[in-house]
């Protein structure tokens, strides 16, 4: 069998291309990801019934759908049961802030929760409102404690992207089908998909470990 | 007016009844020490104090202020009343200065370094200007005490509430935290500790509690209540932690 690897230096701009957009979807839909899970996961964690039982309910929702069903849902049965459309690249955002940030919600309760009971009568003892314990108390140790399980959870969120093929965005998956498409190298060109996956979440990973070395985990 | 003032105090967990219509006055510079049997309900009555408790029944001032009285009261009784807990519960991701620093900062709106300069004259105090820098997790029990000491005091309180604060250090550290109370309680600091210390409570006490079954038991001077304890239970008591 002969390798004709051309077809993928031919191709570099448009895996690149591919690459870039791969690394905006997962950055713009993990911060928001972040923001969701910070505030579902308090929910779950210090809410009374009724505030813990929505979350509880988004979390589940999320949680017991795959990702894909849930990024069709957002672009082809939103726009028919609520009017709202939007754009394959919307769609695809939306989906991984709306999935990871239910998988962080559960990262965050569970790190806020572990962190022991007296640091937070300590923080009240001296007199601090309760959000305030759990913003400069109880939350410097919870999120150390979060860096490992979210560094899981951005690496499962990048990967996830590449489902999102099925509503046609054009990140690096989707520019390796079309490549494939045209020139039926699937050998060089899934070769080469896979090693900048590699990269990339090597790259992530390397830049976890400097944060988690920076910091004391407690 | 009496410091701390429990008007027939109840508390109960579900259907266990901790503390059963407790009264007690405690006047300013008073060192009361709390004892008796594990269960006997001392710790949760020093914690309805400042609030870590909610009373289920009756009323608790703290310098004229009821628990009762919502939020924003139960803040300020807290910043009166500083505590000290058998676990220390240090700030981990803070040095021994920070821990200390924390609270001016947090909750008397006092600047960084008017708050810094505080803590290093506290720590100096408990004795640890040396371990100023370091975190908790690099100092032994009997040093994250004394710095959980200074963090109390650093609010300026005006009562100190200590829960079992040597239990949790070996034999040879418990001097060092108990000294560091003595000198306390000698500048007129008004304290209730809840503590196995006998000696502590014969040689710094100024009154002796012995709790039992959620009831004050016996109340007096502790020099002659643990001379000649007048209760047969009382009496069995000091010979098991003695």
């Amino acid at each position: 069998m002969e390798f004709d690897w051309s077809v993928v230096s031919n191709n570099i701009p448009a895996l690149l291309e591919g690459a870039r957009l791969t690394v905006f979807i997962t950055v713009v839909g993990l911060a928001g990801g972040m923001a969701v899970g910070l505030l579902f996961g308090l929910m779950r964690a210090y809410g009374n019934s009724l505030v813990n039982g929505i979350a509880f309910i988004y979390v589940e929702l999320v949680r017991g759908t795959p990702i894909v069903v849930q990024v069709m849902f957002i672009y082809f049965a939103l726009p028919v049961v609520m009017g709202i459309r939007v754009d394959a690249l919307t769609a695809a955002i939306t989906a991984v802030i709306v999935n990871s940030g239910a998988y962080i919600a559960e990262i965050v309760r569970g790190s806020f929760l572990s962190v022991p009971k007296g640091l937070r009568e300590a923080g009240l003892a001296l007199g601090m409102p309760v959000w305030r314990v759990l913003a400069f108390v109880v939350g410097p140790v919870a999120f150390r404690r979060m860096t490992p399980p979210l560094g899981n959870q951005f690496i499962v969120s990048l990967k996830d992207t590449s489902l999102f093929i099925v509503i046609g965005v054009g990140e690096l998956t989707r520019q390796g089908q079309e490549i494939m498409a045209a020139t039926f190298r699937a050998v060089e060109i899934w070769s080469a998909v896979a090693i900048i996956y590699l990269i990339l979440i090597g790259t992530m990973t390397a830049i976890l470990r400097i944060i988690e070395k920076r910091m004391r985990i407690l | 007016m009496s410091m701390i003032e429990f008007k027939s105090v109840s508390k109960s967990f579900g259907a266990n009844v901790v503390l059963d219509k407790v009264d007690l006055s405690i006047d300013q510079g008073e060192v009361v020490v709390l004892i008796g049997p594990s269960g006997s309900g001392k710790s949760t009555l020093l914690r309805c104090i400042n609030a870590l408790e909610e009373i289920n029944g009756g009323d608790l001032m703290v310098d004229g202020i009821s628990v009762r009285a919502g939020k924003a009261k139960v803040r300020e009784i807290r910043l009166e009343a500083g505590m000290v807990f058998q676990q220390f519960n240090l700030f981990p991701q803070l040095t021994a200065i920070e821990n200390v620093a924390f609270g001016p900062r947090q909750v008397r709106g006092m600047s960084k370094t008017e708050a810094v300069k505080l803590a290093a004259e506290l720590l100096a105090k408990v004795g640890l200007a040396e371990r100023m820098n370091n975190f908790p997790n690099e100092l032994s029990g009997g040093q994250q005490q004394r710095v959980a000491i200074a963090r109390a005091l650093a609010v300026k309180p005006k009562v100190m509430l200590f829960d079992e604060p040597t239990s949790a250090l070996d034999p040879e550290l418990r001097q060092e935290v108990l000294r560091v109370m003595q000198a306390l309680a000698e500048e007129g600091m008004t304290m209730v500790v809840v503590t196995h210390e006998i000696g502590f409570a014969r040689q710094v006490g100024t009154r002796l509690i012995f709790m039992e079954n959620g009831h004050i038991a016996v109340d007096g001077p502790p020099r002659e209540l643990i001379d000649n304890p007048p209760n047969q239970r009382l009496k069995e008591f000091l010979q098991h932690v003695e």
